[in-house]
């Protein structure tokens, strides 16, 4: 297997956008590319993610248009991937794989979403739709729902009280937000306090509007290529040296819903095969679509021993300038979560880091970063190991 | 191969107030709802088996924001049924402003609820009710 290395990344800033998805995805993809020295006719290859197209803008099939967007060649391929939330990084790790594998020298890969063209009430129905469609999802089951179903059972298995626990994840939403505050791209330009948490409006129990990350607007887009030509095309390659995936079934089998079973073997996966473990991490951009989330991922991730991940945030640990910065990008709750894009997102910020050129958020020296990305009802998780 | 017992077979069942899974030949774990290859040991080799309908909250949640077409607030619960296999159902017979933590480690008993469909997935369906016991 060849090296593969990451040329240029971009991504536009989340939030909600008057420009359709193929737009959005185009000005990323062509930014990528230019960063990257190369030309549209360069790419042998599209990995596009898009989750939720059909419901947003009727839109199916949409790798092809983006694909003649950017002015691909008509031989290079075009593919839309669905792996819920985590649609990017597993579009990532595809392309990777191929780059790898000698088929490829130069690919584009990453996503776009336009989930607040859909309102709540539709979006909360089609992201349900990751759910089990025939056992689960007819009982009502919504995403934040599914992460409340968790919390309550880390209370209830660690012998925390909720109302501490509660806290303790606003304080995972006080610092995402604070670290967004130094993102220009972030969907969320405000500082909160736990107070802030604690009063907004009950979405799912225990989960209030304040631990869950918005529906965003969102685009974002990477270019691998063969690591041995990298340097002829940019100054700073950032590399790939790790990556997993692993794929778990409905709720009802996952059964403890507090240790993510494909974190687990994603992450040990994508360590192993880096040669590294997390004690080596300088920079982790996790997939906190709610507070708990954050939680549940630093302690599969192996940052904390289980039932021991709670406090991190409060502690100031997971802070920037704390001893693992996580989500120094604001994360999925304050960056924003465009659902097909997140996962592309979360490898631009950590090359950014990479590269020092994360500006105000620059964790200094940062030399190794983790890409953690979460999809449907932990049915899948990738993980992406990147050094500069 | 042909699947074990279809959505469609276990909608009957459910429509006789039964709950109907399947035990695996091999490691004598039950399955429900029932699947093609046991989770536990890879059998594929499959009994029928009725379910008592008996359980424990294992944990839970009240949705007060719901997808289009339902309305909140409605409690969900995950419940470890006594033959082994964890399920997904609404619980019902209380008032969701009165639930809490206190709900884990309750005794329930499982009774199959309507639910109607909508434009995503089309049709009328029973689903797992549970009544504290």
């Amino acid at each position: 297997m060849r090296e593969v290395a990451v040329l240029g990344v971009a991504m536009n800033r989340f939030g909600v956008s008057q420009k359709t998805n193929l737009e959005m995805f185009t000005e990323v993809g062509l930014e990528a590319i230019e960063r990257s020295g190369l030309e549209p006719k360069d790419i042998q290859a599209l990995f596009l993610g898009c989750c939720l197209g059909a419901f947003e803008e009727g839109q199916a099939h949409i790798a092809p248009f983006a694909h003649s967007e950017l002015g691909l060649p008509t031989g290079s391929p075009a593919v839309l991937m669905e792996c819920a939330c985590a649609t990017a990084t597993v579009s990532i790790r595809n392309a990777a794989l191929l780059v790898a594998g000698g088929v490829y020298d130069f690919v584009l890969a990453g996503g776009t979403e336009r989930a607040t063209l859909m309102g709540t009430p539709l979006a909360t129905r089609t992201f349900a739709m990751a759910s089990h469609s025939y056992y689960e999802s007819t009982v009502g089951i919504t995403f934040p729902g599914v992460f409340a179903l968790a919390a309550h059972m880390y209370a209830a298995k660690y012998g925390i009280g909720l109302p501490e626990l509660k806290r303790h994840m606003a304080e995972v939403a006080v610092k995402n937000h604070k670290h967004a505050l130094l993102n220009p791209k972030a969907h969320f330009q405000k500082e909160i306090d736990v107070e802030t948490v604690l009063n907004s409006m009950m979405v799912a129990d225990p989960l209030q509007l304040y631990d869950c990350c918005p529906f965003s607007d969102g685009a974002a887009a990477v270019v691998l290529a063969r690591a041995d030509r990298a340097k002829e095309f940019v100054k700073k390659p950032i590399y790939i040296i790790g990556m997993g995936q692993a794929a778990c079934g409905a709720l009802s089998l996952q059964r403890d819903l507090t240790v993510v079973k494909a974190r687990v073997e994603a992450a040990r996966q994508a360590y192993s095969q880096a040669g590294i473990g997390p004690e080596d991490l300088d920079v982790v951009e996790l997939h906190d679509c709610f507070t708990i989330a954050e939680i549940l991922a630093i302690e599969a991730l192996g940052l904390y021993e289980f039932g021991k991940g709670y406090e991190a945030a409060t502690k100031g640990e997971t802070a920037l300038g704390g001893k693992v910065p996580v989500n120094p990008s604001g994360g999925l709750k304050a960056k924003g979560h465009p659902i097909g894009a997140t996962g592309a997102a979360q490898v631009v910020e950590i090359v950014e880091q990479l590269r020092e050129e994360a500006g105000e958020r620059q964790i200094p020296g940062a030399k190794i970063g983790l890409v953690d990305t979460l999809g449907g009802d932990f049915g899948t998780v990738c993980n992406i190991i990147l050094r500069r | 191969m042909e699947y074990p017992i279809p959505f469609s077979r276990y909608q009957e069942h459910m429509r006789e107030g039964r709950f109907v899974g399947v035990r695996c030949g091999a490691c004598g774990s039950v399955l429900f709802p029932p699947r093609a290859v046991c989770p536990e040991c890879g059998g594929r080799a499959f009994s029928e088996t009725e379910l008592k309908g008996e359980g424990i909250i294992r944990t839970f949640t009240v949705i007060r924001v719901p997808p289009e077409g339902r309305k909140a607030p409605y409690t969900i619960v995950m419940v470890e049924l006594s033959e082994g296999p964890y399920v997904l159902g609404n619980l019902l017979g209380l008032n969701p402003e009165e639930v809490g933590m206190e709900l884990i480690g309750k005794r329930v008993l499982m009774k199959p609820q309507p639910v109607a469909g909508d434009l995503l997935l089309r049709g009328e369906f029973l689903v797992p009710g549970f009544y504290l016991v």
